[in-house]
């Protein structure tokens, strides 16, 4: 196995054992990206010296005998709406083309502080908003399945690193599936934590009552690690959690003997590919002879999740997004009075996409539209929160898709935003309720396409999700690797 | 019920100066993007409250106590126009 192919778990074990250096996998995740990039841009930046020096100090430090731990000397990669001092952080806008931050982000400090190598910048949808990367105003990036195909987005720049390797793995944030539906695309693992447990000081805002900074993986253990040194009470970050938190590595063998797990039944049907319903359920019939007790469960107010969390994060966006007037960073418009010259250059800044959520999101907020759409939103946010409660009464985790399909082509949902909001109808109630869900990679359709299988779990569930997880993981036997097949060499 | 946005309206409430045709366009995706989310109002059973954090956290505070703040120079050193420590921009109001 090549060095780019191991996961974080395997290479450590190799740096320890003085087989491989920090700068051995740098420069190993550096090739991979001077051989891919070209093909799938799943970076925006990335920050060769910046890196090359972390990796030497990573490894004076290890020689020294000082180990910050399980990501000491691992390339990361960051998905670009994470503030990096020094480093340029767009968020994938046009309005942030050339930001500079003046500071870090928790997560990206912890990261450092962990030891990790920070490789670069990853490609997004603008400001997070989409499910396919082609609303960055830098470029789509592609699947490295198939590189006529998106890799899911938000985070597919991300994801795409993640799986060809140019990142051993890599962070993304999730609003609502963000992190998971791209992970799912893409073949690779992806998490979105407890709300509150990973800092969001630093995380440029989408929708700040849903945004959640978690991994993306090439396993489930390196998903916990990634998870274990991010994760934690941030006084920077109002909403972060004080209690106790739980240990995703705790439980990683247990298997699923005497658990029980809930298919839920509103999430197949109309809409979902075949493919994805048939490794779906054959995944449950192995967890089943597992041990796990299946049931079904019907969890009915996720029928309507989609259009509450379209008027939630889009309210949340248009408020988050009045930062960007041109007065303090980024692009500036010319304009005669400080008025013309903030709604000029928010115009010029702000693509398709971004626009559209602002003006929905201004709209639903509106006087006289505030009960009847964002008010309302919240009081169905409630009861999928209690759906959820009635189920975890009587089963540990739920199932399902992450995604109704597989990778789709590039350009086949970009002028149909209802169709492009769809690609998130698994993944959006974890984000309403503020629960942890993770996807699995199962296995490929017949397009050699990956498939992902998702795991949710209450808050502060992690421990037990994760148990779940790696018993798919290791029941899924999930091997394979993209091939780029223009990669010769 | 049927969505009819005044575009013009919220795109000042927005602060975003767009085109006639660039309104049209976001008006004519946003009456059908709404006309989806109005599944919000089939929501049955009792009246239930507005939802917040989901582990309940109502507030954060903290100590008040002094504590270095972002360096002045390398903040500024991203603002479009700056004189004297001060952001720049031009008049509220316009001006003969």
């Amino acid at each position: 196995m090549t060095l780019h192919e191991l996961t974080i778990a395997e290479a450590g074990e190799r740096l320890r054992a003085r087989e491989v250096s920090s700068s051995d996998l740098l420069e190993a995740a550096l090739d991979r990206a001077s051989r891919t990039e070209a093909q799938l841009h799943a970076y925006l930046t990335i920050d060769r010296e910046g890196a090359r020096e972390a990796a030497r100090k990573a490894d004076a430090d290890l020689a020294d005998g000082i180990d910050h731990g399980p990501l000491h000397g691992v390339p990361v990669a960051l998905k670009d709406n994470m503030c990096t001092r020094g480093v340029e952080t767009t968020a994938s806008s046009q309005i942030l083309a050339g930001y500079i931050p003046p500071y870090d982000a928790t997560v990206t400090r912890k990261l450092k502080e962990a030891g990790a190598v920070i490789v670069g910048k990853t490609n997004l949808d603008e400001f997070a908003m989409g499910s396919s990367t082609e609303n960055s105003a830098y470029g789509t990036s592609y699947n490295p399945w198939d590189i006529g195909r998106v890799p899911g987005g938000s985070s597919g720049g991300s994801a795409a690193a993640v799986a060809i390797g140019s990142a051993f793995a890599a962070l993304g944030s999730d609003t609502g599936g963000s992190i998971r539906q791209p992970a799912s695309l893409t073949g690779v693992v992806g998490m979105k934590p407890t709300y509150g447990t990973v800092s969001r000081y630093g995380l440029i805002a989408f929708a700040s009552s849903l945004d959640q900074i978690g991994p993306l993986s090439r396993s489930v253990q390196d998903a916990a690690l990634m998870l274990e040194a991010i994760w934690g009470h941030d006084p920077l970050d109002a909403t972060s959690y004080s209690g106790s938190y739980p240990n995703p590595s705790a439980a990683l063998d247990d298997g699923v003997s005497g658990l029980k797990v809930g298919v839920v039944k509103e999430l197949a049907g109309e809409g979902y590919e075949p493919a994805v319903e048939t490794a779906v359920s054959a995944m449950v019939d192995k967890l089943s002879d597992a041990g796990a007790a299946v049931v079904e469960v019907s969890l009915p107010t996720f029928d309507i999740a989609l259009s509450a969390y379209y008027l939630i994060a889009p309210a949340e966006a248009s408020a988050n997004l009045a930062r960007f007037d041109g007065v303090r960073y980024g692009h500036r418009g010319e304009g005669a009075t400080t008025e013309k010259l903030m709604a000029r250059t928010r115009a010029e800044g702000f693509g398709p996409e971004v626009t559209r959520r602002v003006l929905l999101g201004t709209y639903a907020l509106s006087a006289g539209y505030y009960d009847a759409f964002y008010g309302q939103a919240q009081k169905v946010r409630s009861a999928i929160q209690e759906d959820f409660s009635r189920a975890y009464g009587s089963v540990d985790v739920l199932v399902s898709p992450t995604s109704p399909t597989v990778a789709f082509e590039a350009g086949a949902r970009v002028d149909d935003p209802l169709a492009m909001y769809l690609s998130d109808i698994c993944t959006i109630p974890s984000n309403l309720a503020g629960h942890p869900a993770i996807s699995i990679p199962i296995g490929l359709d017949e397009q050699i396409l990956p498939i992902g299988f998702q795991v949710m779990a209450p808050a502060l569930g992690e421990t037990v999700m994760f148990q779940v997880a790696a018993t798919v993981e290791s029941l899924a036997g999930f091997t394979e690797r993209p091939v780029l097949e223009e990669l010769a060499s | 019920m049927p969505i009819d946005i005044d575009i013009a309206h919220v795109a000042r409430l927005a602060r975003l100066d767009l085109t006639a045709e660039e309104l049209d366009g976001y008006k004519t995706q946003l009456d059908v993007i709404l006309d989806h989310a109005t599944q919000v109002q089939s929501l049955e059973g009792d009246p239930r409250e507005e939802s917040a954090h989901p582990l309940g956290l109502v507030n954060a505070f903290r100590q008040d106590e002094r504590r270095p703040s972002l360096d002045r120079d390398e903040v500024l050193s991203q603002a479009p126009e700056t004189k004297d420590g001060y952001f720049v921009v031009p008049p509220a109001m316009e001006t003969e």
